[in-house]
């Protein structure tokens, strides 16, 4: 079986190569995704009657502190994929380790945040603001979580790749630094429009 | 251990093979129960003959269909032909198989997320089945699922319905993410963007419409699950009632969510159905008439243009949830203008018979018989395009003679031609002339009198889903008798059908075996070099002063 | 044509504007499938191998295909501009005013039409969730002064003839479908929002009112009755309704 070309390398005429162009892709869709659920979330505010004080129900600081840790992981996340590019490993470990931590700093902060509503007897099927606070974070926190197992997989297994392909190691690295940047948009979107509007 | 092997290959060839086989046999699931409602819309109340016993007494006491049966039918009926049968089977099955080979690559650009986009497609496909044996029995709501009919639809039918729909959508995507990366990146050098096949650029559009449309209904899923499991209330308003019972929810929701929702991927989606088919007719005509394809430009012109608009043509299936003059003229203009492009093919398909040399081979009748049939369904979409005409046809069997003209004798036929001319690529042998020949006239006609009739009884104002047949009512009667006429056709078409399932299984052990490019066709999939490369443009055909009627993308220029 | 397409009876004011570009799109249809079958026809016999043993490359010259696909197009602009979106505009445009109309509230649930005429006063009773019951299907509150003489049926519509009838159209449960065929009327009854529609019967009969949107496993029984009348026969109609709720 021969290889399948431009895995590694770019393809001169197109100027990307294949995971790339398929995250590019990939990324498309969701932003589809995503953007049918706020076009829902739009729908649903613009028709609505009475629609609660988003401030007043969801913790602003809260999220605040959230925004902050994932605009670290996303520089953090960066700066590792430049260490790969400089060629230093070691350094590589450190900040993909750190971006993998603020990672599970913001899952623990949404934790409480959603343990925090349940307590005080608020749910999904309370009123659809929280329906849909629930579906879009609960989206993105699942599209997070997939991201820090790749993150996990490129910290650990996956990183001995290094040794036997470091080019293709760090375009791996790569990609999903594409991917972290992405699902940090998404949060950016969500913060504005389910917080502060 | 030899058919698992199969199972976890990841060699586009082989995952193209199985999808072609699974969607075959979903294909054969739907027809079968549409056999059965077409029994009960024929003889309502009756029992189903001979596998009536098998049903159940839940759904067929007696063996006579119950109304929450009918449904169930109807509704598994759609989502199995459009989502587990003709996509898979065009884009999954076709695209896999040829797409790679056409543009000359050895394999998909993911061929691990190719088989995983199989994988996702089973697992739905199995979920789907699986939910006619819960309490309650599958989703029963139509295809189209409306709110809040499909939220608060007793048992876990629906449910499964919903978890299937989304495996589904993760498999178009990983395959469509496949299929685009292939064609952008693994082009064989040479194959320049206008040297493609239009098969190809059919498979490309249709890829980008399977990303972009699926995640809204991904979307709506989503959010119809959390109404159905978790208790919000996304497509529920303020103030049901149901049964006399005012609804426990926090209401606020909207019922034409969903209807958004929904139509923002099903529309694209019925370009999904259609331009893998024009992309094979296109393939089978080029060749059968050797002659290059007519205005083969103008076609892949028309091909962006359709894929862009059928992103803003969705709400004419709307027309009649309250909508104002503006928003109306707008989805009407944009649905007079999307048959534009849809026009420039198919005339640039009938014009390329023009000049040529004509060979009535079964894949040829097939795609011939596509062209006036897939003109039906178009032309048949135009009252239902204006909101006004709409009015008496909305929700009559007027629309389901349309886009089964489409889909059936369009789309199907498309797929049949491609089956008997990619058989010999995938197998080297030929399937058998003279059962294809059988099995397209038997069909021919078969569809036909079972869709034209819908026309009919659609202008007489006969409503569909309906379990009688429209029996009860006094516009349907002079009508109705229509109904047997369409059953008995529809069985008619089952028996013809039984000639190319023998040919199939017949061929595939005794066919006429053949060499490596029985079609003396043009484009890279024939090409028997591993590594090829492309000189010229897709189809030249009977160029004048070539030694052979045909010279192949990757055969060198001949020094002069 | 219109004998040819089959279609009910038609038995109100706009229904003329509907059939006939009901028409020009069939003729339409018609003109485009006899000239691409003639053609289709035409080639399959005068290329078919025997006859053209050698294919021309160059096939088909010249650009009339492009003018056709001009016309298709000059012909769909006319149809929509000059007729499907005006008589569109008159139906949600052009309401006429309720006092020299006809007007009913049509609630849908599974599987009936409920129906609620104001009555005498001209008003209609308040309604509430809570008061639904068997024997009240609409939730209609009698102690309210309007409500009072209200005249509610199931299934039962009555219509004078030549009068604009103006229907308020909502749904307790599902999304149903009021069609009245012969009135070429037909509107979604969709729960949470309230849709209005309007017509004027020019034509005397009894017809039925269908469900056209899938809302259950009796969707295909969801049948009510309309009656089309003259003035006088429904002013007895409404009498005797009217006599019946004083029984009551």
């Amino acid at each position: 079986m021969t290889a399948i070309p431009y895995t590694t390398d770019v393809r001169p005429d197109t100027g990307v190569t294949n995971p790339k162009l398929g995250m590019w892709l990939f990324l498309a869709s969701e932003v589809m995704l995503f953007g049918s659920l706020l076009s829902a979330y739009v729908l649903l505010r613009s028709g609505a009657l009475t629609w609660p004080d988003q401030s007043a129900v969801l913790s602003v600081p809260l999220a605040t502190v959230n925004t902050v840790i994932l605009i670290a992981s996303s520089v953090t996340m960066l700066r590792a994929w430049t260490a790969l590019t400089a060629g230093n490993m070691r350094q590589y470990r450190v900040r993909m380790g750190v971006t993998l931590v603020l990672g599970a700093v913001f899952l623990a902060i949404k934790t409480f945040e959603y343990s925090d509503k349940f307590a005080h007897g608020l749910g999904p099927a309370t009123d659809n603001f929280l329906g849909l606070y629930f579906v879009l974070t609960g989206v993105h926190v699942l599209h997070l979580a997939g991201g820090m197992l790749v993150n996990a997989f490129l910290l650990g297994p996956g990183a001995r790749m290094w040794r036997s392909d470091p080019r293709r190691f760090t375009q791996r690295v790569e990609v999903a630094a594409i991917y972290w940047h992405f699902v940090d948009a998404v949060w950016l979107v969500l913060f504005v429009v389910l917080y502060l509007l | 251990m030899r058919f698992f092997k199969y199972l976890v290959s990841t060699d586009h060839k082989v995952i193209g093979l199985l999808y072609a086989g699974t969607s075959l046999c979903f294909l054969l699931i739907g027809f079968a129960l549409v056999l059965v409602m077409r029994w009960q819309l024929a003889y309502p109340g009756e029992p189903v003959p001979l596998v009536g016993g098998l049903f159940g007494v839940a759904n067929a006491p007696g063996g006579i269909v119950l109304p929450e049966f009918y449904n169930q039918l109807g509704a598994m009926h759609g989502t199995i032909m459009v989502f587990l049968g003709v996509v898979p089977l065009a884009v999954g099955a076709f695209g896999n198989y040829l797409v790679p080979l056409q543009v000359g690559a050895h394999d998909m650009a993911f061929p691990r997320l190719n088989l995983g986009s199989y994988w996702f497609y089973l697992a739905g496909g199995l979920v789907m089945l699986a939910s006619f044996f819960v309490t309650g029995g599958a989703a029963n709501n139509g295809w189209t699922s409306y709110a809040p009919l499909s939220d608060l639809a007793p048992g876990h039918g629906q449910t499964l319905w919903l978890v299937g729909m989304g495996l589904i959508i993760v498999s178009s995507l990983l395959g469509a993410i496949n299929v685009i990366t292939t064609i952008v990146q693994l082009r064989a050098p040479g194959l320049t963007w206008f040297r493609l096949p239009f098969f190809v650029w059919a498979q490309f559009i249709t890829s980008f419409l399977l990303l972009l449309a699926f995640p809204a209904l991904q979307a709506a899923a989503i959010l119809q699950g959390m109404d159905r499991l978790v208790g919000t209330s996304f497509f529920l308003p303020s103030g049901l009632a149901v049964s006399g019972q005012a609804l426990n929810v926090a209401g606020g929701g909207s019922a034409l969510l969903w209807q958004h929702l929904f139509w923002f991927l099903a529309h694209p989606e019925v370009y999904v159905l259609i331009l893998p088919a024009l992309g094979i007719v296109a393939e089978v005509i080029a060749n059968n008439t050797r002659k290059p394809l007519w205005g083969y430009r103008s076609m892949v012109y028309s091909v962006f243009v359709l894929g862009f608009l059928s992103f803003i043509v969705w709400a004419h299936h709307m027309f009649l949830t309250g909508m104002g003059t503006t928003i109306s003229a707008f989805f009407q203009a944009t649905t007079m203008i999307i048959s534009i492009p849809s026009v420039i093919i198919l005339s640039a398909l009938m014009l390329s018979l023009y000049g040529g040399s004509i060979r009535f081979t079964t894949p040829m009748l097939f795609a011939l018989g596509f062209l006036p049939m897939f003109g039906i369904g178009g032309l048949t979409g135009l009252p239902l395009g204006l909101a006004t005409t709409d009015v008496p046809l909305h929700d009559t069997t007027y629309v389901v003679g349309h886009f089964h003209y489409l889909v059936a004798p369009g789309t199907l036929f498309a797929l049949f031609a491609g089956i008997y001319y990619w058989f010999p690529l995938a197998t080297g042998r030929m399937m058998n002339d003279l059962l294809g020949r059988v099995h397209f006239v038997g069909s021919l006609v078969c569809m036909n009198l079972i869709f034209m009739p819908m026309f009919v009884q659609g202008l007489a104002g006969v409503n569909r889903r309906l379990w009688d047949g429209g029996e009860q009512y006094a516009h349907a009667q002079s009508v109705l008798s229509l109904n047997v006429t369409m059953s008995m056709a529809a069985f008619g078409l089952a028996f013809f059908q039984l000639f190319f399932m023998v040919n199939l299984f017949m061929s595939l052990r005794g066919g006429r075996v053949v060499g490596a490019n029985p079609w003396q066709a043009t484009t890279l999939e024939w090409s028997t070099e591993s590594s090829v490369r492309a000189y010229r443009d897709p189809y030249v055909y009977s160029l004048p002063g070539a030694a052979a009627d045909f010279v192949p993308q990757d055969q060198p220029a001949e020094p002069s | 044509m219109m004998d040819w397409l089959g279609m009910p009876v038609a038995a109100s004011a706009h229904a003329g504007d509907v059939d006939r570009l009901m028409v020009l799109v069939h003729w339409l249809m018609l003109v485009l499938f006899v000239g691409w079958g003639g053609f289709l026809l035409y080639v399959l016999v005068r290329f078919r191998r025997s006859a053209q043993p050698v294919a021309m490359h160059k096939g088909m010259r010249g650009s009339w295909s492009t003018w056709i696909e001009g016309g298709i197009l000059t012909a769909e602009v006319i149809l929509l501009a000059f007729f499907s979106i005006p008589t569109w505009s008159a139906r949600v445009d052009a309401f006429p005013s309720e006092q020299q109309s006809t007007v009913v509230r049509v609630v849908a649930e599974q599987y009936a039409w409920n129906v609620h005429y104001p009555g005498p006063d001209g008003l209609f009773g308040r309604t509430d969730l809570a008061l639904l019951g068997p024997s009240n299907p609409l939730g209609l509150d009698r102690s309210d002064p309007a409500g009072r003489d209200d005249i509610t049926t199931i299934n039962q519509m009555h219509f004078p003839v030549d009068r604009p009838v103006i229907v308020h159209l909502s749904s307790k449960d599902m999304i149903h479908s009021f069609a009245l065929p012969q009135m070429r009327v037909k509107q979604d009854a969709i729960p949470g929002l309230a849709q209005p529609v309007w017509f004027t019967p020019t034509t005397t009969g009894q017809w039925e009112i269908a469900c056209s949107q899938l809302c259950g496993l009796g969707h295909y029984r969801m049948r009510g009755f309309y009656t089309v009348e003259s003035t006088a026969e429904y002013e007895a109609w409404l009498a005797e309704e009217a006599a019946f709720l004083l029984e009551q």
